[in-house]
């Protein structure tokens, strides 16, 4: 139990060092480790615990280590992965802060993000392939899909509200497939 | 007693706080204008290094709040008190989970979810690229004049590296993030001189 809950504090706490930004960025380190490294979850399991942590309260990060912990070990396991993926920051910002007050105006770090940034985006499309397979299965996915994307980045919409919209619109669709069976059959 | 007031403003954060870091920025910025432990160009600073320091964006901003309020045991008691919110609900969320998986309404919803979950990251992709590709001081709108060469020469690199040869596509992610920070610096990405 130790063992397994200190794989899980150290794994997470290198998921939070390599992660740079928002919680999206974290998205293809957590697919690198968690899924492909350790295999404690699959890449559907990832897009599920994204899309709950857009409509909970806290950081996704955060909400998603939490997630993967509990699977793995409970509720200890839910704490411990937890603190795990907050601990770099405690630790780097602690000595940060005692020393440099306008750390992000250097030209080093200005440049150095301008570069990152680009990396950032290419990682991100390829964690959005790879999870593709998994999430768009139908035509409706892929309506889904682009009405999400592009209204999320054209116009000022919350994700919760496509998040709750689109648990909506499921469980609508347990209705009328039910009255709409045999239609269903014939067009499959 | 600073501590408990510390956790207890964090703790509303993380209660309150949907979607992500930067959905707790309205509340830090409440937070400086009725507590006064920081003024709101404080925040700003805070908020810029969070950006640019290694961990999530809201994690950071509440470490770093809480390390100037009451130092090291300050940024400890903040960040306890963003997560331990996150913490009780995903908990309660995952049994839930569990139980329920299987049925066919949770999993109807979670057919519908998946789709929105990605195309929600797609969005997050295009707007860092917004930012990444075209020059922010020329104006707001995103023309084919404010492109920056260089950041597509470095896309395309990228693309080709972790797409497509076998060999340098198994690399850890954040090989090509350091990578990407040096090609930043060597050729000044930022468009502020080094020296």
């Amino acid at each position: 139990m130790l063992k397994e809950l200190s794989e899980l504090f150290w794994t997470f706490a290198k998921v939070g060092v390599m992660t740079f930004g928002g919680g999206y960025a974290m998205l293809p380190i957590l697919q690198r480790e968690v899924v492909e490294n350790k295999q404690w979850a699959t890449d559907e399991e990832l897009t599920d615990y994204f899309a709950i942590g857009q409509c909970t309260p806290g950081v996704i990060a955060v909400n998603t280590a939490t997630f993967i912990g509990q699977k793995k070990q409970g509720i200890p396991g839910g704490i411990v992965a937890t603190l795990g993926v907050v601990f770099p920051s405690l630790v780097i910002i602690s000595i940060l802060a005692g020393f440099i007050s306008s750390f992000s105006h250097l030209p080093l770090v200005i440049n150095a993000f301008a570069g990152i940034r680009v990396c950032v985006c290419i990682l991100i499309f390829n964690a959005v392939v790879k999870l593709w397979k998994g999430a768009v299965t139908n035509k409706l996915g892929l309506i889904i899909f682009l009405v999400v994307a592009l209204g999320s980045m054209l116009f000022d919409i919350s994700p919760v509200l496509f998040v709750i919209l689109a648990a909506i619109l499921g469980i609508l669709l347990v209705q009328i497939q039910g009255k709409n069976n045999g239609k269903e059959a014939s067009a499959k | 007693m600073i501590f408990l007031r510390l956790f207890y403003e964090f703790f509303k954060t993380g209660l309150f706080a949907i979607g992500g870091g930067l959905a707790t920025f309205p509340f830090l910025s409440d937070m400086a204008d009725k507590t006064g432990w920081f003024t709101h160009s404080q925040l700003m600073d805070m908020i810029a290094v969070s950006e640019s320091t290694p961990g999530p964006l809201g994690v950071n901003t509440a470490t770093y709040v809480g390390f100037v309020t009451a130092g090291i045991p300050g940024a400890v008691v903040a960040t306890l008190g963003l997560i331990t919110p996150s913490i009780i609900i995903i908990l309660i969320i995952a049994g839930f989970l569990k139980a329920f998986r299987h049925n066919v309404y949770v999993d109807s919803a979670f057919k519908c979810l998946r789709p929105t979950s990605t195309g929600l990251i797609a969005a997050s992709g295009l707007s860092v690229a917004a930012s990444a590709f075209f020059r922010t001081d020329a104006g707001e709108s995103l023309s084919p004049g404010a492109l920056r060469p260089e950041s597509v020469i470095l896309a395309i690199f990228l693309l080709i590296v972790t797409r497509f040869i076998p060999q340098t596509k198994k690399l850890h992610p954040i090989v090509w993030i350091a990578f990407s920070a040096v090609v930043g610096v060597v050729f000044t990405f930022g468009g502020v001189p080094m020296f």
